[in-house]
């Protein structure tokens, strides 16, 4: 085959040190960089951009609570709460001080991180379940105290109108301006994300996961790294809710409310929990698996039933074939889509001499 | 993975290439396109699995009679499972198709979706929910709330109050039990100017999510406050716990009025049904029950095809919305196309055909609503609906009280 493994020598640091050693990935890499970037927002319909917004904006998200999730193994279900955050920041700065979305944007962060912080200090006294239920506590605190303090909802509607985000002088207004703003924070945050989880950070993360008893023998210090993935991946968070208010031009409470936090945690539970492949995967399954459904069953369905009962039909079909993909994901492969990647690239490596 | 899943991925894409395919081989000339945001499967199915039937029901009845002078009418509904991202996806879906007017479904979506319909010159309807300050037509241009805000239910539940206690309110007592959401919270400014202007004590009592535990607020109304009336503003399971609960503390639900979504006979039923609910008021932004011509040439359309008339009818209050909201979409389109001459109509054309909606009432369904470019909103009018004799009965005419506080609250909004 083609993906060539052997004959790869390294003679520097930092050829040891890329991102990806082999010549076929970047090869690969900088194409689906160049397909993203330049074929597809050429070829494709607004429509089709706009489902490619919403997989972006999920995409950062979802990368933000696999940190915490999947590789310091911390649940969480308050990553919306956090998303609300860093979306009422940013609306704040934008309308009250008129400040463009670069000061905004890592403000709105900020403030996701430190407040995400403060909902993280539970985990440094219990795990698991329990602090699902700490988070969720964190959740709901932080949805009523948008929802009843005036000075930071806005008013009675708990809702911001935001200016669209401005560069150059030039207005990102339409879903193909709209579309590279989003796709630049979203490669920022994978390239991102790909370098916090090999570093000295990610490894502590990882040795928490495993077992932290013993990640606190070899002298990590757990109390800060907790805290720090919860800070970072309420950054993540912040910054996706300061995306999707962009990209709505509102924030608005009732977009960041429970059931938000439960479909972040299937993205990345879909995907594959402590890995950015399975983060994107999974962020592009959940938020494209409805519309591609509905495709399908508007265009078979048209044959069989008017279009009243096609409505009433494709919706209920869409919940249907929704949960039993999901299911039949997770049972095919339960660590997720990534493992399931990665199980297809293993076959064809050796392809077509597999012994 | 093995070769029988990948075959079976191929077979996804191209069924969804078919599908797709299929939806554009449609599109003819004499078509018009209306995009319909709905909600059968989230959080407020109970609404869109009623509404939107009927909404289908009527576009279907005005294809059967020849369509919008002469243009045939497809509909397509897209499920938003009253979330954001998918109304966003729909509301570009729909634009991709050419959809020259969209009906709105849910408060947050209509909130996420106000600039992007000023952006894109398509006008949506959102009667029922959405913030009230969008009947201000100057300021949200494409936004159309179609039937009577939260703020001018507000002022009909005080209106009807006044009207049962014996027209004054001075000295008496209004318990307002909301839910504590920013839509349950919306006439609470209306509530309180109309408080001081017109003398009553009002207190309010929040029912946190998912609203189906309010005994603490009951009680409290029942044996602690007292009031002479109650003004209910609740959503989902929330109106008929609070009937089942106040009518368990001897409250009399003659005093007791909901907002328009506690209103239908979903309602009445899970309060324990019609004779349990017997006196309870409701304000409705549409009328109620199947005695309306619209309805029969619906069901005789229906018996034409053999078929048997729509299940969905038992939910008259939500059906009949539904027919509402088509109708209006319809005369929009109707008066944008007669101005034209009878050439395909734009966006901008359809919302300035809907800013000349007046007196279209649908044999008493629809009410005497006035669009104009200023008012959205068509006027603000409700009508009191009473649960009497095992259904629900009139308890006045189609009206629209303290037009003047809402004119002042409306101007407030928009200089802020």
């Amino acid at each position: 085959m083609f993906h060539r493994e052997a004959g790869v020598f390294k003679t520097t640091y930092a050829a040891d040190m890329a991102l990806y050693p082999l010549p076929i990935a970047r090869w690969a890499v900088a194409g689906v960089a160049l397909l993203f970037a330049v074929v597809l927002p050429s070829l494709l319909h607004e429509y089709y951009l706009s489902i490619i917004n919403l997989v972006l904006i999920a995409i950062v998200g979802a990368l933000g609570l696999n940190i915490l999730v999947g590789y310091t193994g911390q649940i969480s279900v308050g990553h919306a709460a956090f998303m609300s955050v860093g979306a009422y920041t940013a609306a704040n700065l934008a309308v009250r001080l008129d400040l463009p979305f670069w000061i905004t944007l890592p403000a709105g962060g900020l403030m996701a991180a430190l407040i995400g912080a403060i909902v993280g200090i539970p985990s440094l006294r219990i795990k698991g379940l329990y602090l699902a239920i700490a988070t969720l506590a964190g959740q709901l605190i932080i949805e009523w105290t948008i929802n009843h303090v005036p000075a930071i909802s806005g008013g009675a509607q708990a809702s911001i109108e935001v200016p669209r985000p401005t560069l150059f002088g030039t207005e990102l207004k339409t879903q193909g301006q709209l579309y590279f703003f989003l796709l630049f924070f979203a490669a920022l945050a994978i390239v991102a994300t790909l370098n916090l989880v090999r570093s000295r950070i990610g490894r502590a993360f990882v040795a928490i996961r495993d077992q932290d008893i013993a990640a606190e023998i070899i002298g990590i210090n757990i109390y800060r790294y907790k805290l720090l993935s919860f800070a970072i991946s309420s950054f993540y968070a912040g910054v996706c809710g300061v995306l999707y208010t962009y990209y709505l031009g509102i924030a608005n409470y009732e977009q960041f409310q429970i059931v938000v936090s439960i479909d972040y945690l299937a993205m990345i539970i879909i995907g594959g929990l402590g890995s950015v492949l399975g983060s994107i995967l999974g962020a592009i399954f959940v938020t494209m698996l409805p519309i591609v459904i509905r495709w399908i069953v508007e265009g078979f369905g048209s044959y069989f039933f008017t279009a009243s009962e096609l409505a009433g039909v494709s919706s209920s079909a869409r919940l249907i074939v929704f949960g039993s993909l999901i299911i039949f994901f997770l049972v095919v492969e339960p660590e997720g889509l990534n493992r399931l990647w990665r199980n297809i690239r293993n076959y064809f490596r050796v392809w077509p001499f597999s012994y | 993975m093995s070769a029988s899943h990948k075959c079976w991925l191929y077979a996804a894409s191209v069924a969804a290439a078919v599908g797709i395919g299929a939806g554009a081989a449609a599109a003819q000339q004499k078509e018009l396109v209306f995009g319909l945001h709905c909600d059968r499967t989230g959080a407020t199915q109970t609404v869109g699995t009623f509404l939107c039937p009927g909404y289908h029901d009527y576009i279907a009845l005005l294809n059967s009679k020849g369509g919008i002078e002469g243009y045939k009418v497809r509909v397509i509904e897209i499920d938003n499972e009253y979330k954001v991202p998918p109304a966003m996806e729909a509301h570009e879906r729909f634009k991709m198709e050419g959809a020259v007017l969209t009906g709105l479904y849910g408060t947050p979506q209509t909130a996420a979706l106000a600039k992007k319909l000023d952006e894109d010159k398509v006008l949506g309807t959102s009667p029922g929910f959405g913030t009230a300050a969008a009947a201000d037509g100057q300021r949200y241009p494409y936004v159309f709330p179609i039937a009577a805000s939260y703020w001018s239910q507000g002022t009909a539940g005080v209106a009807f109050a006044k009207e049962r206690l014996g027209g004054s309110l001075k000295g008496k007592k209004i318990a307002f039990l909301f839910y504590d959401n920013p839509a349950g919270k919306e006439p609470l400014p209306i509530l309180e100017d109309l408080a001081k202007s017109e003398g009553f004590e009002l207190r309010t009592f929040a029912v946190p999510a998912p609203g189906v535990e309010m005994g603490a607020q009951v009680l409290d109304i029942t044996a602690r406050y007292r009031p002479d009336f109650v003004i209910a503003h609740l959503f989902g399971r929330a109106p008929s716990v609070a009937v089942k609960e106040l009518k368990g503390k001897g409250y009399p639900l003659s005093k007791l009025v909901s907002f328009v979504w506690g209103a239908s006979e979903a309602d009445v039923k899970a309060a324990g049904g019609f004779g349990a609910a017997e006196g309870y008021n409701v304000m409705q932004f549409a009328g109620v029950g199947t005695d309306y011509q619209v309805i029969k040439d619906i069901n005789a359309m229906y018996k034409a095809q053999g078929k048997p008339e729509p299940k969905e009818q038992e939910i008259s209050v939500y059906y009949n919305r539904g027919v509402m909201v088509a109708a209006l979409h319809a005369e929009a389109v109707r008066n944008a196309i007669k101005t034209k001459g009878g050439a395909m109509p734009t966006g901008e054309e359809v919302r300035k055909g809907m800013e000349a909606i007046t007196n279209f009432t649908l044999g008493g369904l629809v009410p005497p609503m006035k669009i104009t470019p200023q008012d959205h909103e068509g006027g603000g009018w409700v009508q009191i609906w009473t649960v009497k004799g095992g259904k629900f009965a009139k308890a006045g005419d189609w009206k629209q009280p303290y037009r003047d506080v809402i004119k002042k609250h409306l101007d407030m909004e928009a200089k802020k």
